[in-house]
């Protein structure tokens, strides 16, 4: 009888391996029929990350610097910036990172894409309606949240050892933020324009792409930001399933007790992350320059 | 009022959660105050009756939170009512169905708001064009078209600003031409001049003065201030508590105020400078000393009768033929305010 309160009133150790052994059991017939059909429809997905990644492995590196300086200046119209950029390419390149650093951009180009593609309208249906909004939250919560190796094991099981499991897991890491913000920026769009332009019998469209997306594009940037933050930081764990970039030498560099090797490598993810971050900030800045700027002209 | 543009009849709005159960209720006479503490609604708009005749400037006017912004939108439906009919041309909008209502929107009512509702991200020659864009006219000839009501309203070179470097009075021109760009007949402007400083206000007031004696456009324009009520409106009418409680030219509002309500909304007015000749007036064929307009203004009789020490003044038309007198003893009376109790009666 005391044993009761001691011990947790648990199934028995039988019914629990039943239970585990079913569960695994057909998901393995479940991956075995479909694994291939879902390999198949990433497949796309797959040639263009390899694409991409090769166009610029083969790209002559002055041009990915000029490029590189090009974009940088662009978006933020910052000399400085631009010329720190191509600086810390140079570096990354002196140091013999330069394969490394050219595949994890194309898994980050790629794994951001694909969130904004997916990740702006769900914001978009997110914000027009509550109740979905009540569903996909606490979603949005649990990909945040639950541990990386646990929604990897299923993805695993189905695709394999390779770049398009890793792209997933990026993806199901960074797509969040891009979700939320572009919900909120929506949202919050002013009530006294949206309602101008319904005055003025604008239909859902006209409404959509001519006041909410714009208003609310300072937030979607912040989300595009904070994507490619997020998706950077899941470089090196990317490259534990097969993913080529900078996170391979950093998985070698704890293996082995490389220190410089893991150092250098890691200071490259953090290069392209200050670029990113400062570029892409810079933009969404002077995209609301003439909006709430100087009043009174 | 047989020519009316826009009828609003027996016009209700009710805000909360169940508006349907209440509105017996309402319709027994339940007071604003009652439905709210007893049954948790807010009595927007009770049974309002209001023609608005073609090519005037309509004005309703009540204090805050009295429902003139809610009123206003119900002539183009941004909000539903809880019942009640607006008649538009002999169209009831609330039966339109969601495609007529948005070609309504286009191409019939265009509205300026207290708050300008500019877009921020577009430049000034685009907002203009906003109208046009929406009815779905290419951005370019859109632009081109806006571009003289943006000289009409005095904004020719700000083109290519953005409305966050405008001031506010330039900002609501842009409004202003906003709205006329997309020639609808019907003008809804909710406190379109209330934000804006005094000298300002007046000079956009005369900005739609002018308009209006070119454009003969149908305009509602919501105020709380009396003085431009009375300088803009042809018609007035007065809402309190989502009711109205008086509707009448202005110098029908001023002479026979219905209420006290009224009467202490008037009483800080300049009489002098609001009443005209042809509201004192009493018919007479034959008069003889100093000749007054129909319009003149109270102030200038005083002073005129006073300085020629006459007793009464012959009133005469366009034309110059007299159709009335006016005495002094007349003239002021009316410059005293009338007391609710003598006058009153006549109203509900
Ligand atoms: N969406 C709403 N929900 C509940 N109550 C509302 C809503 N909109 C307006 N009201 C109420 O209806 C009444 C009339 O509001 P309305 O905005 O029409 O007044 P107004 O005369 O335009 O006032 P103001 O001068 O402040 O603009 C107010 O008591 C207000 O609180
Ligand atoms: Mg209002």
């Amino acid at each position: 009888m005391f044993d009761f309160f001691t011990e947790f009133p648990d199934m028995s150790r039988r019914d629990l391996r039943d239970f585990k052994l079913a569960v695994d059991g057909a998901f393995r017939d479940f991956s075995r029929t479909n694994g291939e059909a879902i390999e198949a429809f990433f497949d796309p997905l797959l040639w263009f990350l390899i694409w991409l990644e090769k166009l610029l492995v083969a790209t002559p590196w002055p041009v990915i610097l000029i490029v590189v300086g090009g974009l940088a200046y662009l978006g933020s119209r910052s000399w400085k910036l631009a010329l720190g950029s191509v600086l810390s390419f140079m570096l990354i390149g002196y140091f013999g990172m330069w394969e490394d650093t050219m595949s994890t951009i194309a898994l980050i180009s790629v794994a951001t894409l694909l969130c904004i593609l997916i990740g702006m309208p769900l914001g978009i249906w997110m914000a027009k309606s509550d109740r979905v909004q009540s569903v996909i939250t606490p979603i949005l919560d649990v990909m945040q949240t639950i541990p990386i190796f646990v929604y990897l094991l299923p993805v695993l099981m189905l695709l394999g050892i390779g770049k398009v499991p890793g792209l997933i897991a990026v993806c199901v890491y960074a797509m969040p933020p891009m979700v939320r913000l572009t919900n909120l920026g929506i949202r919050l769009v002013d009530s006294d324009v949206l309602e101008a332009a319904n005055a003025f019998g604008a239909n859902d469209k006209q409404k959509l792409f001519g006041v909410q997306i714009p208003l609310a594009l300072p937030n979607i940037f912040a989300g595009i930001n904070q994507t490619i933050m997020m998706a950077l930081a899941m470089v090196v764990i990317a490259s534990m399933i097969g993913v080529r970039g900078l996170g391979i030498p950093v998985l070698q560099a704890i293996q082995n007790q490389y220190l410089a090797l893991g150092f250098m490598n890691g200071l490259a993810i953090v290069g392209l992350a200050i670029i990113f971050d400062r570029v892409s900030q810079k933009y969404g800045k002077r995209l609301q320059e003439h909006r709430g700027g100087h009043d009174h002209g | 009022m047989a020519d009316a543009k826009i009828r609003i009849k027996n016009l209700y709005k009710i805000f909360g959660n169940k508006p349907d159960q209440v509105m017996h209720l309402v319709r027994q006479g339940v007071s604003k105050q009652e439905l709210l503490d007893e049954h948790k609604h807010v009595l927007g708009l009770s049974d309002i009756n209001i023609d608005i005749p073609a090519k005037r400037i309509h004005v309703i006017m009540g204090l805050s939170g009295s429902g003139k912004s809610t009123l206003i939108r119900h002539i183009n439906r941004l909000i539903e009512p809880t019942d009640g009919k607006v008649i538009v041309d002999g169209d009831d909008v609330m039966e339109m169905s969601s495609n007529d209502l948005m070609h309504f929107r286009r191409f019939k009512a265009s509205m300026v708001f207290q708050k300008f509702a500019l877009l921020p991200h577009r430049t000034v020659a685009q907002n203009a064009a906003y109208g046009l864009t929406i009815q779905g006219v290419g951005e370019g000839e859109a632009v081109e078209r806006s571009q003289r009501w943006l000289e009409r309203v005095g904004l020719g070179g700000f083109e290519k600003h953005f409305p966050a470097q405008l001031s506010g009075g330039m900002q609501q021109r842009v409004g202003l031409a906003r709205a006329l760009a997309t020639d609808a007949e019907i003008l809804l402007m909710d406190e379109a001049f209330s934000a804006l400083d005094p000298l300002i206000r007046n000079d956009m007031q005369g900005i739609l003065l002018d308009l209006q004696k070119e454009l003969h456009k149908t305009i509602v324009f919501i105020t709380h201030d009396l003085d431009e009520a009375l300088r803009i409106g042809d018609q007035i009418s007065i809402l309190r508590d989502g009711a109205v409680i008086q509707d009448g030219d202005p110098q029908d509002i001023i002479m026979r105020p219905a209420d006290d309500y009224i009467s202490d909304f008037i009483k800080d007015i300049n009489r002098g400078r609001v009443i005209k000749v042809s509201t004192l007036m009493t018919k007479a064929a034959r008069v003889s000393g100093p000749k007054f307009e129909t319009t003149a203004l109270l102030e200038d009789v005083l002073t005129t009768l006073n300085k020629s020490k006459t007793d009464s003044g012959a009133v005469v038309d366009g034309k110059g033929k007299v159709v009335g007198k006016i005495t002094m003893k007349d003239a002021i009376q009316a410059m005293a305010r009338p007391q609710r109790s003598e006058t009153g009666t006549r109203y509900k």
